[in-house]
């Protein structure tokens, strides 16, 4: 699994970040990037797929699906 | 969040427009929340869950006259939309109430003396953007958490206050003494005015609604403060944040000190009652519901999920967005001038996106709250906001697992821009 953080969406809620420190890192402006260019240790889908839950701007995708 | 008036926005109401009445919009009862609602309403500030729910089946945007006129949107998908229509719906007056018409003069006169934009909450883009990079590096995760160990001793010192006791305000004793005296400890003024500062606040957001007369002193009161602070930090700098906005540059150049007292103002009142609202409303919850109140006592990791269920239920933040220029939403025809609602709030218990939406569901996993509002103005303090709640609830669970509310009729809300309760006598139990 893949997943990806939209710059342009991101207003640095925090949430992912908060739920999966290990899935993403967030900048001094708070804006969040996906670690590991996106890919998603086995294991962490479920975590991953919350974050996408979660995000108030609809701003994290899934960019290759889990195998 | 400021109070806020740009010379424009004080000219006399448009013709036909309302103007707030205070005595008027707050006496005459409702009888259609579709075409007439009233936010200062008592019962709508208490529970305002059943209005949404009509409207949102009825309108789904509801109009009134009342308080100077404003539209309110209640579904998820349109306030989503609504937020992020920049600048087609302005920030440049934020406020739910407006200011009194009757004390335009006066107010264009305090306009050029104090100056009232209070950005990044006050901006539109371009100018949004540099003002908001200047305030959230004070707000980042890795700045909140330096932040944390202050927090932890202020709340344990609070509870040490209350230990022997049988019963508290939890409200007035705990929530409301912690908000102030973090953000003094970031600003760098003196915790000790830590009272005055919620005075202050309280007369700007919460009793000035009603008082126009109220608000603007307040208004002055603040400023007058932040021109010494910013003054003294001129003559001397410190590790403090008005030290780094005095050096700061937007564009290029420094900031005024009207500039740095706008931003002062924002940062100082804007995490006030909003986070005391949330840390009160934490703790009615669990003083009026057991079983969360025993599976948190139980299960103190469960924190951070609840925390988030509470604050999509009990919101505390009401926005406004002004309109400029004729829009037709949802069949509602807004024009230039009107005031637009960000019923974040509301968005909160859309049943459409969340299931159970007007029960707290305390272990509730997908929960895309916009209690800090979404697009370009979210809140700059949502993690501090965030890590006091957890703070403050995981030392208060500590200390006083078993509580209970003493009585309903003993717990008051404040409402309109921040909905929260003033008042939440409890009974600590042993």
């Amino acid at each position: 699994m893949r997943i990806r953080v939209n710059p342009n969406l991101c207003q640095g809620h925090n949430r992912c970040f908060s739920l999966a420190p290990e899935l993403f890192e967030v900048d001094e402006f708070g804006l969040a990037t996906a670690v590991n260019d996106g890919q998603v240790p086995p294991g962490m889908e479920e975590k991953a797929q919350l974050c996408i839950d979660n995000c108030p701007e609809f701003a994290i995708s899934v960019i290759d699906e889990p195998q | 969040m400021p109070d806020d008036i740009k010379t424009d926005d004080i000219k006399p109401a448009r013709q036909g427009a309302a103007k707030p009445q205070p005595a008027a919009d707050a006496q005459c009862p409702v009888d259609d929340w579709a075409t007439d609602y009233d936010v200062m309403d008592a019962g709508y500030t208490r529970d305002p869950g059943p209005v949404w729910d009509e409207l949102r089946e009825r309108c789904p945007v509801a109009h009134t006259t009342r308080w100077g006129g404003s539209f309110m949107p209640t579904r998820y998908n349109d306030i989503q939309e609504l937020a992020k229509m920049v600048p087609t719906l302005s920030s440049r007056t934020v406020t739910v109430i407006p200011p009194d018409p009757d004390l335009r003069e006066e107010l264009i006169a305090e306009l050029k003396a104090y100056g009232t934009e209070n950005p990044p909450i006050t901006a539109d883009p371009p100018e949004h953007s540099p003002f908001k990079r200047l305030i959230l590096p004070f707000f980042s995760p890795r700045a909140v958490a330096g932040y944390t160990q202050m927090t932890e001793n202020l709340c344990n010192s609070l509870l040490d206050q209350l230990e022997g006791r049988e019963t508290c305000d939890g409200a007035v004793e705990y929530a409301q003494q912690i908000p102030p005296r973090v953000i003094a400890f970031i600003l760098g003024i003196d915790m000790a005015r830590a009272d005055e500062f919620t005075e202050w606040t309280r007369e700007l957001l919460e009793l000035g609604q009603t008082q126009p007369r109220l608000r603007q002193e307040a208004r002055h009161k603040i400023r007058d403060f932040f021109f010494e602070e910013i003054a003294d930090r001129r003559a001397n700098r410190r590790e403090d944040v008005i030290s780094q906005l005095v050096d700061a540059e937007v564009e290029g150049e420094k900031l005024s000190d009207q500039k740095i007292a706008g931003i002062c103002n924002l940062l100082l009142v804007a995490g006030i009652d909003t986070t005391w609202s949330s840390i009160g409303s934490a703790l009615y919850h669990f003083s009026t519901h057991a079983d969360d109140r025993r599976r948190i006592a139980a299960e103190p990791d469960l924190l951070p999920t609840a925390v988030e269920e509470l604050l999509r239920f009990y919101s505390p933040v009401t926005m406004a967005r002004k309109v400029m220029e004729e829009i037709e939403f949802q069949g509602a025809e807004m024009k230039p001038g009107d005031k637009v609602l960000m019923t974040f709030p509301a968005a909160n218990r859309d049943p459409s996106v969340f299931d159970r939406p007007n029960e707290v569901v305390i272990d509730r996993q997908q929960n895309r709250h916009i209690a800090f509002g979404t697009g370009i103005h979210r809140c700059a303090g949502s993690n501090l906001a965030r890590m006091e709640l957890q703070v403050a609830l995981r030392l208060w669970f500590e200390r006083f697992p078993d509580f209970e509310l003493t009585s309903e009729d003993g717990v008051t809300w404040a409402g309109g821009q921040v909905r929260g309760p003033r008042n939440v006598p409890i009974r600590l139990l042993v």
